[in-house]
């Protein structure tokens, strides 16, 4: 996907400035940068999200595959099947854990027959990291899964729908290491065959899943890099004063 | 850039670290001076003063380890803070290293007997001054995370290097005509090498806050006298 000059204003307020970034399926991207600095809303423009809310507008352009996902011709709900979406606090639907996956395809029309519908569910729970653990309770409610299980469910969720962007939105703000890690690992595996945007506030974990590394503050992009450049030597000295601790 | 981190343990981290450099590197400088005194003045009892210090100066190398493994593992160090922390964790065993040639200088001073006649060795105390500098600036420039005053220090090897090179033919032409003072000279010989090195160790320090302080390294140095004796 490619962002080019992007807006974004609730009613008055302007809270991304002339944004413009790249991110392709090769590396893992994250956003990161102080409460309020605009990351959250800037991932929210790359499905639409800020559709949902009355007041914001944006302006420039963001395609996916060259195509414009604010012109009118695009299709919302088809555009965040491609530009899938995670969220902080798992969400699960209140359905089996083979409904919560299979709900995405059903709607869409991507299986054919249940012997299909079968073989998504299965591979998105095992491409995201679950099939193991849930292969033989398909049946109980999705809610009943631990955090961290729910999370990597949400994520197969996602994955189910042939995503070529997931975008995910501080995923393991609330879960504990151990689950955090399981995720950090799926991240890894997921890398090449999904564009993957990772908002977090966790500067180590950032450091660790992603290879290129956009720094937020005040709705500005100050600095793009690759990772390990952003971490060790910095070219801004905002970016230099956030990561170091430094920053307030 | 505000200087302070917003944990302000992190910098009472920081600051313990870079006293214990600066102390370590106090006591080296001593020694060295103390060592290049002994010689001159054939003062046993400082000579085996500088041997016992040393001790010191191994112990703080392990707190400044203990310090720096500490801070990696609780404060999660990034960029400069990063590169300072591992750079301190080098640096100290360079500079104890420089410690022991100093040791070492000492070590020699009772082997030396009576050397007052031989002449070459008052060349020795102004190579040993000019590598202490070189020590004590190259710790100024980490403390100071200054690169332009660590590029000075590796400016300053070559002088060192000329004069060891002086120093040996010197000796070796003096042992060709004195054949009864070889024993002295060789001492003599190891001595200014020990020197040369501790030169040699003061410029790796440098380049060491070079990066600290720039995230570059420095291109390789060419090396004039190249020949390595």
């Amino acid at each position: 996907m490619s962002a080019r000059n992007v807006n974004v204003f609730y009613g008055e307020k302007q809270a991304i400035k002339n944004v413009s970034i790249d991110v392709d399926t090769d590396n893992v991207t994250a956003f990161i940068g102080p409460s309020g600095c605009g990351k959250s809303t800037f991932l929210r423009t790359m499905n639409r999200m800020n559709d949902t809310v009355a007041s914001a507008r944006v302006e420039g352009n963001i395609t996916l595959d060259g195509e414009d996902i604010y012109s009118p011709a695009m299709d919302v709900v088809q555009l965040r099947a491609r530009v899938g979406m995670v969220f902080q606090k798992p969400n699960p639907f209140p359905k089996s854990i083979y409904d919560n996956i299979a709900y995405g395809p059903r709607i869409h029309g991507l299986a054919n027959s249940k012997a299909d519908l079968d073989n998504i569910v299965e591979s998105s729970l095992f491409r995201a990291g679950l099939w193991d653990e849930v292969k033989d309770r398909l049946k109980d409610s999705g809610t009943a899964l631990s955090g961290g299980q729910q999370q990597r469910l949400c994520i197969g969720r996602a994955i189910a729908v042939e995503p070529e962007v997931i975008l995910m939105d501080e995923p393991c703000s609330a879960l504990d290491p151990i689950a955090t890690a399981k995720i950090e690992e799926l991240i890894h595996e997921l890398r090449g065959r999904y564009a993957i945007v990772i908002v977090t506030h966790n500067m180590q974990q950032a450091a660790r899943v992603s290879q290129r590394t956009a720094f937020f503050h005040l709705g500005d992009l100050v600095e793009y890099g690759v990772t390990t450049e952003i971490f060790t030597n910095p070219r801004e000295d905002r970016t230099k004063d956030y990561i170091t601790g430094r920053y307030g | 850039m505000p200087e302070q981190h917003t944990v302000k343990a992190f910098d009472d981290d920081i600051n313990k670290l870079r006293g214990l450099i600066a102390e370590m590197g106090g006591r080296v400088e001593t020694a060295l001076e103390d060592a290049m005194t002994a010689l001159v003045q054939q003062d046993f009892k400082k000579a085996k003063t500088v041997v016992i210090n040393d001790e010191r100066i191994d112990a703080l190398e392990a707190e400044v380890g203990k310090l720096v493994i500490e801070t990696i593992a609780l404060r999660a160090p990034m960029a400069n803070d990063l590169r300072e922390v591992i750079a301190a964790l080098k640096i100290v065993s360079v500079v104890e290293r420089i410690g022991d040639y100093a040791k070492n200088i000492a070590k020699r001073v009772p082997k030396i007997g009576d050397h007052r006649t031989i002449e070459p060795l008052s060349l020795l105390p102004a190579m040993a001054q000019i590598a202490g500098e070189m020590v004590a600036e190259s710790l100024n420039a980490f403390a100071a995370r200054n690169a332009m005053l660590a590029e000075a220090v590796i400016e300053r090897d070559q002088i060192v290097d000329s004069f060891y090179n002086s120093i040996f033919r010197t000796l070796v032409t003096y042992m060709m005509e004195n054949p009864k003072t070889i024993s002295e000279c060789a001492h003599l010989l190891f001595i200014a090498k020990n020197i040369e090195r501790i030169g040699d160790h003061a410029t790796n320090v440098a380049e060491m806050v070079y990066y600290a302080a720039t995230g570059n390294y420095l291109p390789e140095r060419d090396r004039i006298n190249d020949d390595d004796i």
